[in-house]
Order: structure tokens, then C-alpha cells, then sequence
């Protein structure tokens, strides 16, 4: 099939005429039967062979063409009676309400619908949306108690939804709707808002139903032999049924009651074929209970064709699979298992250059690894070569045919994992095939996709154009994506034991041999010269600054506060005891420890000056090694933690002790100045929602200050014992965890909310029983002083699952929420672009902003959102010239 | 609180619908009877400039082009 490439240019909907629909009908339908006994379609039965084929080796009775030639046909019902549209019900009644009952003319003077035209026109001319003029005529028209034009009084329309319309007492048939509609003179129906070219009132009632195509409803043959059919088959056989009776009775001349039933019956069946969920209708349901899926509803939402099919399809050439991590492969790099790369295609032309290399994939055949699953000859036709007949195929290759050979090893691919919310959810990498059945990443690259290896999958789509290779490796590979376009620093780097290595490495204090040198510098792919070591005491060592140096490029100077550093009022600056002033002159880190603040994800200072200054090359090579080198490091060192990095002393927790005693005396105190009145008002709040900010005040400091002293106990005990604790560790050097969770864990729960408040909620006055009424002291309103530790009390634990609770509902709510918000600000937003010239218009070239986001910077090259950033660019001035001072 | 809107002389709107190759059917509309526009009279067919302060630039230039309602 030849491929015409067509632009359309516009898409215009209308009503079907009956005259249309007898015209495209290939085929009246009669009989509500659709086969035979012997399993054939019967002619004028629902499933006439002239309306299409759906059985593969026959031939359409209309067209002549085979399945997937044979477009399908429509047929037609003639109804016995008209029956009303639903869809178009609503239209139907404002149409009505604003006609003469009588002789049709709109309900308003001359010289006002010449206005309403005029303005029509003149919106239409700009290119405004005329609907809102002609809702303004509808409702103007409403409003008239007697025709301009016969002088008829007008008497009030009910539309009694769905179907409905009541006209004073008596209801309005179908028929006497399409009378009605019918009457309306062109000119009048024109500013109503109809395009007479494609429309006319009347058409809104049907008389005649068009019956789709047998390819739009095939029916299945199961197993056993038995077909089934599609729902809508089942709906217009229904339809057929009652028209069918219908149209006897009147022919033999019934009583009105039996007819007006029986006309009642097709409406609601024509009602449910169309739409099978209108409000006041019973859907219509299959045998076993399910209701049927009819047209509005094969459309509609996210399973209907729309979104599931035409927005969002299926695609070939993917794998999907459980992610798993690999420290040892670059952040650019996927781990691909054998077993994928070998369903997975890449399209190679065979050329006099590669047909040696080629044949011998062919040869491999699709079992054997570096392989290909099947070659296509120039005119299109594809061999498979799952069978051992590779010899002959071999012999016939020659240049022009096209081989589809395995995944291998620098293949650029994309990886994805959902939900997909921003452009770093897809990147592009390179293959690497290995063993087992798992997808294999750095673990650098989980923050951008926000993956983990609890169960998650992610899937992988192999690129077959080479047009997509380039723009992938240029546009979507991973080291293009460090930083980030949300705030402008990297949004790929080291978490966990990443951050806690490389801290171990450079704190104060830590030396390295020689020998233990080399085994990490080797470890990490390192193969720069060692620097001169330090010596002392005679004894040659290394520190962990002089190895991280190895990576640096050589003229890079820079200074920032690591993220250990505690703000202490007065900053010792390179002198600081915990190395949190971090120097780097000319490719030497000169003090200061490297942490979180380096080249962690979303925080990595030096990491961002290195993407920005030296490119992503060197980014991505700095990153793979630095974090080798971390990894080895901290296995070197050795960390672990377990539930003794919580232990504190007796006297730490005597001391928490006394200050969660205080405090809930404190409690107590403000709560009686309270209830004596003495209790100082804060403006704009009452006497409770003062007490209660106290109260929480209170608690929250007192939990802080139980924070800080274990911390401070933590702190001494490791420095005592001469072990780290690896918890504490974590946390201040930003690898995981925070203060605050080392204080739940260690001192103090604190302060269970729900709604922002202490808990109020349970019985009349009180959270329990086993508090009086009215008690507002600390413990009975949700605070816990024990730790995770130390375990919770049966009230304590009552109250931290009340907040638990809510915690897990916001969370459910708000992704659900939030997805819908991304869906809906996505559709407005897809189709906007940034112009050459900067400005950002949407397909049509209306401009949207005059220069992006108002200073037409891109945020990825920014410097956290600024566009210059005066103080960096004043250091690394002044840091460049002390760094000339120095040599 | 509003930013400053002025009407842009004839010249200055040829120049702008030139720098940016539109017509004016391309620059953003605004509503004749919004406020501002009504303050500096200005009439359907007139390009507005407004500049803003802005966040991220300090100062930014947008244009309007009135629309009748």
C-alpha cells in the first residue's frame, strides 16, 4: 500500500440527512436474525453480507475487496416512527422554546434578528466563537408570550429529560417535535447556529437509522464454536425487534395506547444503542447482568477510543521488565538482559562494508546471541530466520537489503519509567547486554526516573530510524539531563552510600596508604599519577581530598559550604574543625569534606560548576568515577547501622526526660492561666486558638531541644567509644535521614496532628475514655514523648496511627489530584513552543510570551533560576586570582 | 499594583509587528472594556504596551492588541 501524504486542513461536523443515510446505506435491514442454520448471514439480517467482511477468505458482497481491503458498509433501519436523537435532546428543546408552535418563525421581531446576523457575521469575520450570540438569541426568544408573525400565543415547553418534551398538558411526540423543526425557514435557522450546509433542525430526529459496518462490531467465535456478538449487534437487534412490532400493530391498526408503548420502547432502545449511561435511563444490560458497552461509551474516557487508542497506542520494538542497581556501569549506560536483546531489533542496511559482518549475524540466526531475527528484501518482504535454513538466506544478501539484527552493546535506546511527569522520565542510553532477566541502572539516574528497586519496572524502547539515534544521543542521553530544567542545578548524582563514602573519605583526619591508594584508584577506573603524599612522622599517606582531586579538571576553583556545616555564627572559614568550608584551587580540593553538597542529586555544587564549566563529558566522567570511588571507599571503611546508633546514655535520657517533664508542666500552667483568664491574648486570635498555638509551641520546642541533646549525646558517645555513628553520619552529610528522624528514633515522637491540629477528635470533650472530659493537657491531646526506641504506649501508638492515617489519605489524594492537574495544564500547554526568536506561540503563531518565561533564559543553564548570579561570579574571580597568588 | 499600560504609537506598533514577522492578529487580545484599556482610552485596534515587573527579568515588555467585546 502506497502512502499518500495529505495536510487536512480543516475538520467540519454536521448532522446526517436521511437522504444521506439511504444514500451511504449499501443494504436495508429487515429481519432482527443474523444467520441462518447453517451459519450463514442471511441477506437484510444485521449481518448482510453486503455490509462487509469480517471472516478472513471471503469476499465483500458490495465492494469486492478482502478483509482489511473492505473498508465495511453502512446499512439502514427505516423506523417505524421518528424517534428523538438523545444527544441532540438539549439542542432540540432550546430550539423548540424559541419557535412558533405554529408556523415555525423564530420568536423575535425582524429588525432584531437582522442584528443577531449582523453580529454573527461580524464575529465570524474575526474569527470569534458565535456561540455566545446565539445562546443570547435562544434565551431572548424564550422569553416571547405570542409570535410576531401569526400572532399565535406561545405556551410553555417542559423537556422532561431525557426524551421528553410536554407542551402545556399534552406531550409532544416525536413526530410533532420534527413538524415543528421542520417549519424553521432557513434564514431562521441560520442564526440559530445552524451551517445549513451541513445541518438542518429536522435531521435531530431520526427517521431513518444508519446500522454500522460489520467491522465495526465483529462478533467473536469462541471455542466451542459458538459466536459471540458485539455489543451494539445485540442493541440494533433490539431496535429491529421493537420496530418491527411497532410497524405490525400500526398496520393492523392497533389501539393508540399499544402503539404510543411500543414507539416508547424503540426510543429507549435507540436512546441506550447511542448512549448507554444517560441520567433517568435504566442502561440496558447484557444477559448476564453487564451493561452494554454502546457508542457514546466506546469513546469516551480513558478507556475509550480517544485516549486509549488515537492519543496513546501501543508500540512494538519495547521490553518491559523489573529494574535492578549496577554501580559498576556509567550513568549513560542500561543493563539489557540477553533475553531482551534478543526480541529487540535494530534495522541495519546491508552495504559492501558491513555485508561480512552482517552475514554472520544472519548466520546466528535469532537463537544465538549477536544475532538477527528476520531480513527484508528491497522490495519489502521479510524472512524470518527463527528456522535453521540460514545457509540459502546467506547466499542471497547483497546490498540494499535491510537486516534486523539484535540489541547490542552502544545501541542508544530510551527508558522510561512511569508516570512519565517530566521530560527526564524518558533517556536515552546506551545497551549493555548482560546475564539474568533484569534492567540494570547507576544508581545516579534513580532521582530523575524516581525509581527504586523495590518491584519497580521500567520499560525500554529500541530506536529503528537513524534520524531518532542522532536526536536521542544529542537530546536525550542521560548526561545531557543532569541538570535540571526545574531549578537549574543536577538532578542526577550520588544518594546514599555514595554521599556517606565520599564523607568518610575526606573528613579530617582519615589518611590512606599507599597501597590502599592505588587498590581504590584502580578500583575506581582511576589512572592518574598519585600527587606527592603527605608525610608524617615518617610515614607516607594519602587523604581522601588528595584521591577526589584526581578528578577534578585542573583549573577548577571553587568554594562552598558543605552540607555538614552548622551555621555557626562566627565562620572559621578554612579552618572549620568539621571541614565544612569547602576550598578548591586548580583542581585541588584544599580543605573541607565532600558530602551531599558536592555531588548529590538536586544539591551537588560541585557536580553543577563541573556540568556548566567543563560540559557533560566531563560531568558524566567525573560522576562514574567519583562515585567508584565512594562506593570503594566506604567498602574499605565498612558502615553499617543498626538500632544501637539510637542508644543514648542514662543521663541523655534523663535529661530528655526532664525537659518533656517541663514542658508538660508547662502545658499545665497555660492551660490554667487559661481557664483562669489571665492568659495573654496574640492578636487576631481568640483565647482557644491562642492556647492551642502555645501549647503546640511548647511541645515542639521541647521536642527539638530532646532532638539536640541526643544528637549532642550521639556526637560525644562516638568520639568516646572512637565509632561513628553511622546514623548520625548519614544524616549530616545528607546521604539520608534527618535530624529530626534520629530524634524520633532516639528521644522524642513529639506532637501527632490531624488537620494541622492536636487531635480533637473521638469521644464528647475527650480523645479517649481514659481522660476527663475537657482535659486539654499534652498527653491527652496526641503527644508522644517516647521514641521509636523505646516503643509507644498503647495511647501514645492510638494517636501516631490517627496521624499516620491522615498522612496516607493526603498522599492517595493528592496524587490523584495532582495527576489530573498535570493532564489538564499538559493538554493546554503540549502544542507551545519557544520560536527562534524567543518568543513562545502556539501551531497557529499567536504569540503566548513575548520572551520566555519574561527573560528568555533556559532554566537548565541558569544557576539555580538566576540568570547571572553576581556573588559566584565575584568568587570565582577572586578565587581564580588567589589561586595565581599561590603559584 | 497594575502595571503601567500605554497605547503604542502607530510607528512603534509597524516596528514591533515587524520585529516579531506577525500580524496583529498574533499579539495577545485584550478586552476593550478591561479597565485599564478604558482608563487610557484606548480604542479596539490599538496595540497596548505594558510593562511589568518581573521576578526572573526585572522588567518585562508585553504587548496587547484591543479587542471590541
Amino acid at each position: 500500500m502506497r502512502i499518500i501524504p495529505k495536510r487536512i486542513e480543516k475538520v467540519k461536523f454536521g448532522l446526517l440527512s436521511p437522504d444521506y443515510i439511504r444514500k451511504i446505506a449499501e443494504s436495508k435491514i429487515i429481519t432482527a436474525d443474523t444467520y441462518d442454520e447453517d451459519g450463514y448471514p442471511i441477506e437484510g439480517g444485521l449481518m448482510d453480507p453486503k455490509l462487509g467482511v469480517v471472516d478472513p477468505g471471503l469476499k465483500c458482497k458490495t465492494c469486492g475487496g478482502r478483509v482489511g481491503e473492505c473498508p465495511g458498509h453502512f446499512g439502514r433501519i427505516e423506523l417505524s416512527r421518528p424517534v428523538i436523537h438523545v444527544g441532540y435532546a438539549k439542542a432540540i428543546n432550546k430550539i423548540l422554546r424559541a419557535i412558533c408552535r405554529k408556523c415555525g418563525r423564530l420568536l423575535l421581531p425582524p429588525d432584531k434578528i437582522e442584528e443577531y446576523r449582523k453580529n454573527i457575521r461580524k464575529y465570524r469575520k474575526v474569527g470569534r466563537n458565535e456561540d455566545p450570540i446565539v445562546e443570547d438569541l435562544l434565551k431572548n426568544a424564550k422569553m416571547t408570550k405570542r409570535c410576531y408573525y401569526c400572532d399565535e400565543e406561545q405556551e410553555e415547553i417542559k423537556f422532561d429529560k431525557p426524551t421528553t418534551f410536554i407542551e402545556g398538558k399534552n406531550r409532544l411526540s416525536p413526530t410533532d417535535v420534527r413538524e415543528r423543526l421542520e417549519r424553521i425557514t432557513d434564514e431562521d435557522a441560520e442564526v440559530m447556529g445552524f451551517d445549513l450546509e451541513v445541518a438542518r433542525p429536522e435531521w435531530m430526529v431520526l427517521t431513518v437509522l444508519p446500522v454500522p459496518p460489520v467491522t465495526v462490531r465483529p462478533s467473536i467465535t469462541l471455542e466451542s464454536g459458538e459466536r459471540s456478538e458485539d455489543d451494539l449487534t445485540h442493541k440494533l437487534v433490539d431496535i429491529l425487534r421493537i420496530n418491527q412490532r411497532l410497524m405490525e400493530n400500526i398496520e393492523a391498526g392497533a389501539p393508540q395506547l399499544i402503539i404510543e408503548d411500543l414507539w416508547e420502547l424503540l426510543q429507549y432502545h435507540i436512546t441506550t444503542y447511542f448512549n448507554n449511561e444517560v441520567a433517568g435511563v435504566p442502561p440496558a444490560r447484557h444477559r448476564s447482568g453487564r451493561p452494554l458497552k454502546t457508542l457514546t461509551q466506546r469513546l469516551k474516557g480513558k478507556e475509550g477510543r480517544f485516549r486509549s487508542n488515537l492519543s496513546g497506542k501501543r508500540v512494538n520494538f519495547s521490553a518491559r521488565t523489573v529494574i535492578s542497581p549496577d554501580p559498576n556501569i556509567s550513568i549513560n549506560e542500561v543493563g539489557v538482559p540477553e533475553l531482551v536483546a534478543r526480541e529487540l531489533t535494530i534495522p541495519v542496511r546491508v552495504t559492501p562494508q558491513n555485508i561480512e559482518y552482517v552475514k554472520k549475524l544472519v548466520k546466528n540466526g535469532s537463537r544465538i546471541y549477536p544475532g538477527a531475527n528476520y531480513v527484508e528484501r528491497p522490495d519489502g518482504s521479510r524472512v524470518s530466520l527463527n528456522i535453521k535454513r540460514t545457509e540459502e538466506i546467506i547466499e542471497k544478501i547483497e546490498p540494499g537489503w535491510i537486516v534486523h539484527r539484535h540489541l547490542q552493546d552502544g545501541d542508544i535506546v530510551l527508558f522510561n519509567r512511569q508516570p512519565s511527569l517530566h521530560r527526564m522520565s524518558i533517556m536515552a542510553h546506551e545497551v549493555r547486554v548482560m546475564p539474568y532477566k533484569t534492567f540494570r541502572l547507576n544508581l545516579c539516574v534513580c532521582p530523575p526516573y524516581n525509581a527504586d528497586f523495590d518491584g519497580d519496572e521500567m520499560n525500554l524502547h529500541a530506536i529503528q530510524g537513524e534520524e531518532a539515534r542522532a536526536e536521542a544521543r544529542v537530546l536525550m542521553r542521560v548526561q545531557e539531563q543532569i541538570l535540571s530544567p526545574r531549578f537549574g542545578g543536577p538532578i542526577i548524582g550520588g544518594i546514599h552510600d555514595y554521599i556517606s563514602g565520599a564523607y568518610l573519605m575526606t573528613r579530617p583526619g582519615v589518611r590512606f596508604t599507599r597501597e590502599e591508594a592505588h587498590q581504590l584508584l584502580y578500583a575506581a577506573g582511576i589512572t592518574e599519577e598519585l600527587p606527592d603524599p603527605i608525610v608524617e612522622n615518617g610515614a607516607e599517606f594519602y587523604t581522601g581530598l588528595q584521591l577526589f582531586s584526581l578528578l577534578l579538571p585542573k583549573d577548577i576553583n571553587l568554594t562552598y559550604r558543605a552540607k555538614i556545616c552548622k551555621k555557626h555564627e562566627v565562620c572559621k572559614k578554612e579552618d572549620c574543625p568539621y571541614g565544612a568550608y569547602v576550598v578548591i584551587r586548580n583542581g585541588e580540593i584544599l580543605s573541607g569534606v565532600l558530602d551531599e553538597k558536592s555531588f548529590g542529586a538536586f544539591a551537588g555544587e560541585l557536580l553543577d560548576r563541573i556540568v556548566k564549566d567543563y560540559g557533560t563529558d566531563a560531568a558524566r566522567e567525573f560522576l562514574d568515577k567519583a562515585t567508584k570511588l565512594a562506593i570503594n571507599g566506604i567498602t574499605k571503611i565498612g558502615f553499617s547501622t543498626g538500632i544501637d546508633d539510637e542508644d543514648l546514655t542514662t543521663e541523655a535520657r534523663e535529661r530528655i526526660e526532664e525537659i518533656l517533664d517541663n514542658a508538660e508542666k508547662k502545658v499545665e500552667e497555660l492551660i490554667e492561666a487559661y481557664n483562669e483568664g489571665i492568659l495573654e491574648q496574640l492578636p487576631g486570635r481568640t483565647l482557644e486558638e491562642t492556647l492551642e498555638m502555645r501549647i503546640m509551641q511548647t511541645l515542639s520546642e521541647a521536642r527539638d531541644k530532646t532532638g539536640n541533646i541526643a544528637n549532642e549525646y550521639l556526637e560525644k558517645s562516638s568520639e568516646e567509644l572512637g565509632r561513628e555513628n553511622s546514623a548520625r553520619i548519614m544524616a549530616i552529610s545528607g546521604a539520608r535521614g534527618s535530624l529530626l528522624n534520629l530524634t524520633q528514633m532516639a528521644a522524642c515522637i513529639g506532637q501527632q496532628a490531624v488537620r494541622g491540629e492536636r487531635i480533637m477528635r473521638g469521644y464528647v470533650g475527650r480523645t479517649l475514655p481514659h481522660f476527663k472530659r475537657g482535659d486539654k493537657g499534652a498527653r491527652a491531646k496526641g503527644f508522644v514523648r517516647s521514641s521509636y526506641k523505646k516503643g509507644l504506649d498503647p495511647l501514645e501508638y492510638f494517636f501516631h496511627s490517627m496521624g499516620g492515617r491522615e498522612g496516607l489519605v493526603d498522599t492517595a489524594v493528592r496524587t490523584s489530584q495532582s495527576g489530573y492537574m498535570q493532564r489538564r495544564l499538559i493538554n493546554a500547554l503540549q502544542d507551545l513552543k519557544v520560536e527562534y526568536d524567543n518568543t513562545v506561540r502556539d501551531t497557529r503563531g499567536i504569540i503566548v510570551e513575548f520572551a520566555h518565561g519574561e527573560d528568555g533564559a533556559d532554566p537548565s543553564r541558569t544557576d539555580w533560576g538566576k540568570v547571572v548570579n553576581v556573588s559566584k561570579i565575584i568568587h570565582s574571580i577572586v578565587d581564580q586570582r588567589e589561586s595565581e597568588n599561590v603559584s | 499594583m497594575v502595571p503601567k499600560h500605554e497605547i503604542l504609537p502607530k510607528e512603534e506598533v509597524e516596528r514591533v509587528l515587524e520585529k516579531y514577522n506577525i500580524t496583529k492578529g498574533q499579539i495577545p487580545k485584550i478586552l476593550e472594556s478591561d479597565p485599564m484599556v478604558k482608563k487610557i482610552k484606548a480604542k479596539p485596534g490599538d496595540v497596548i504596551k505594558i510593562t511589568r515587573k518581573s521576578k526572573t527579568a526585572g522588567e518585562s515588555i508585553y504587548y496587547r492588541v484591543v479587542v471590541s467585546d
